[in-house]
């Protein structure tokens, strides 16, 4: 195995839970090439670890805006539950009223008919 | 904050609390913004980001199982947020990209001579970070720094495992090549050295 072969697979074990290649690992050993760049890709992903540790300041006024956004996005929310509890409301307010009207002229005709009936008899 | 003061006042804004999750936000807000500023490389993207990040994070709160730190949980969101950023194209800077264990080191930071080393690279390595098509500095920044695991990170960007894998590995060959230049390293096309 050449050193073109084995720089592809460098990047990747350095990291746990990728196992090289036995041949891979083989060139490594021999190669003092390889073994340089495996240190340095080492160096990079300790420097790397160390910026996790590291916190960026923020621009001020950002928590701020942040919490106004918030409180806009409560405040629509709130506001689209109110008027999907009216518009429930109101739905249900005119199938009252529909069915309301329905029994109150199915009264009326059996009221008309009886009279009818009656005034025949 | 503790991690149990956290899960409280995540309990508490699950339940309706505003003000417990505006505490979540002052506690993780500074985090995310610095983990923003990785991804996007620059202040006013990190801060659309974030705003986008907590009003996500807000309205999908009851699907958050808890199963992960609430931190954890904002990286994931400002990851997917910071990506859905930067396909827009908005304030873009950079986009050039398609896209054994004895080898390890395991506690570099239990070591005081690497923790120096490191700490000298600190600098140089942000500089370079910047520099990095945001494709591949996307994923160098969840994984080596924020140590998301691969599957995560593909999720949030919106790529196979693989890809993200393949893009990983290029990030670093080309923060190395950056950082520590070898004789016979061609930017951008890896290493090629003859035993």
């Amino acid at each position: 195995m050449q050193c073109d072969d084995v720089v592809e697979y460098l990047p990747g074990i350095i990291e746990r839970g990728e196992p090289a290649d036995r041949r891979v690992q083989r060139h490594v050993e021999t190669c003092l090439r390889c073994q340089a760049e495996l240190v340095q890709y080492r160096r990079l992903l300790r420097a790397l670890r160390l910026l996790r540790t590291e916190v960026l300041e923020p621009a001020p006024g950002l928590l701020s805006d942040i919490l106004a956004h918030l409180e806009a996005a409560g405040e629509r929310r709130a506001i689209r539950s109110i008027l999907t509890g009216r518009n429930v409301a109101y739905a249900g307010g005119i199938a009252a009223a529909t069915a309301a009207s329905a029994a109150g002229a199915v009264v009326l005709v059996n009221r008309v008919r009886t009279r009818k009936l009656s005034l025949a008899s | 904050m503790m991690q149990i003061d956290q899960a409280e006042l995540v309990e508490a804004a699950k339940g309706g609390d505003r003000s417990a999750f505006d505490e979540l936000v002052k506690a993780t807000y500074s985090d995310a913004y610095t983990l923003a500023y990785r991804l996007t490389g620059n202040q006013e993207d990190a801060r659309d980001v974030v705003q986008d990040t907590y009003l996500r994070a807000y309205k999908g709160l009851k699907r958050f199982r808890g199963d992960a730190q609430f931190s954890t949980w904002i990286y994931r969101i400002t990851a997917n947020c910071a990506s859905t950023h930067m396909a827009k194209g908005r304030r873009q800077r950079h986009d050039d990209l398609d896209a054994n264990d004895q080898l390890i080191d395991e506690r570099p930071d239990y070591d005081p001579e690497s923790r120096a080393d490191a700490t000298l690279l600190r600098g140089q390595v942000e500089k370079a970070l910047e520099v990095l098509p945001p494709k591949l500095r996307a994923v160098v920044v969840l994984r080596d720094i924020y140590d998301l695991p691969h599957d995560d990170i593909a999720s949030q960007l919106g790529i196979t495992e693989a890809a993200a894998k393949v893009r990983l590995h290029r990030a670093r060959r080309k923060l190395r090549e950056q950082l520590f230049p070898m004789t016979g390293d061609v930017p951008g096309e890896g290493t090629a050295h003859a035993v």
